[in-house]
């Protein structure tokens, strides 16, 4: 019962998803919506802007700098608590040693 | 440095890799802002760079074996270098992380925003290394105790 109401709702996604492919902007189209945003401004102003002759650091670390920053936050959360999940969880199960986890 | 480490290959490996690494990285974090690369890739280089020193020298060598309480504090400091920069800009009278009005002396406002982009990128440097020794130290932990304790 469960198993055939997962499989029917994971066909109509599917199906949807596929059938809304074609109404996505071609790749590479620059008459798309994306791509007629702010994208020239950036080509065109990057270098004045920024100082640097790369789009991409200059988009990154300046015009997006605050996105940037708190991607790197999340790196730094996610590798923090990976740390403590895979140290922590020996705890419980032995816990003569628990003096050495400092 | 004029003992070997243990056989030929790793004394290439060590003498050869390891440098090459180091230097390589610092070449990606400072080249980042006019070709590609960035913080992000120098910290994985680096951190490869002491990943491959770790194994080679093994437990003993304290300058690549670097306590996860150290390595915790440090990637913090990583993203505190990042908001620093931020911060400096408010202090300076702009937003925040508006480069032209960082506090150093420059000419012009395009040497401003490439030191700060300079900067945070040797923040994300530090922190995505950091993370990486983190996460290697916690594993390998965990399976020395596993293996020890069956």
């Amino acid at each position: 019962m469960m198993r055939g109401f997962v499989i029917t709702v994971l066909a109509l996604l599917t199906g949807l998803f596929c059938s809304s492919v074609t109404y996505l902007p071609v790749i590479g189209d620059p008459y798309s919506v994306p791509n007629q945003h702010i994208t020239p401004v950036y080509i065109a102003q990057s270098e004045l802007d920024t100082g640097s002759p790369n789009i991409v650091t200059g988009t990154l670390a300046d015009y997006r700098g605050f996105d940037t920053m708190w991607e790197t936050t999340v790196m730094f959360l996610s590798g923090l608590t990976t740390t403590l999940i895979l140290t922590s969880s020996t705890m419980g199960r032995r816990p003569e040693k628990e003096d050495e986890y400092e | 440095m004029k003992e070997p480490f243990g056989g030929y290959l790793l004394n290439i490996a060590f003498r050869l890799l390891v440098p090459f690494t180091v230097v390589y990285s610092v070449y990606v974090l400072i080249l980042g802002e006019s070709s590609p690369g960035g913080g992000f890739q120098a910290g994985v280089v680096l951190s490869f760079g002491i990943v491959l020193g770790r194994l080679i020298m093994g437990e003993d060598c304290k300058l690549f074996n670097i306590k996860t309480k150290n390595t915790l504090v440090i990637a913090g400091v990583g993203t505190f270098i990042y908001s620093l920069a931020g911060w400096l800009t408010l202090f300076g009278g702009g937003k925040f992380l508006d480069y032209s009005f960082l506090p150093f002396a420059a000419e012009h406002a395009n040497e401003l925003h490439a030191l700060g982009i300079l900067m945070i990128e040797t923040g994300v440097t530090i922190c995505v290394m950091m993370t990486i020794l983190n996460i290697m130290d916690a594993v390998v932990k965990r399976s020395d105790d596993d293996g020890s304790a069956e």
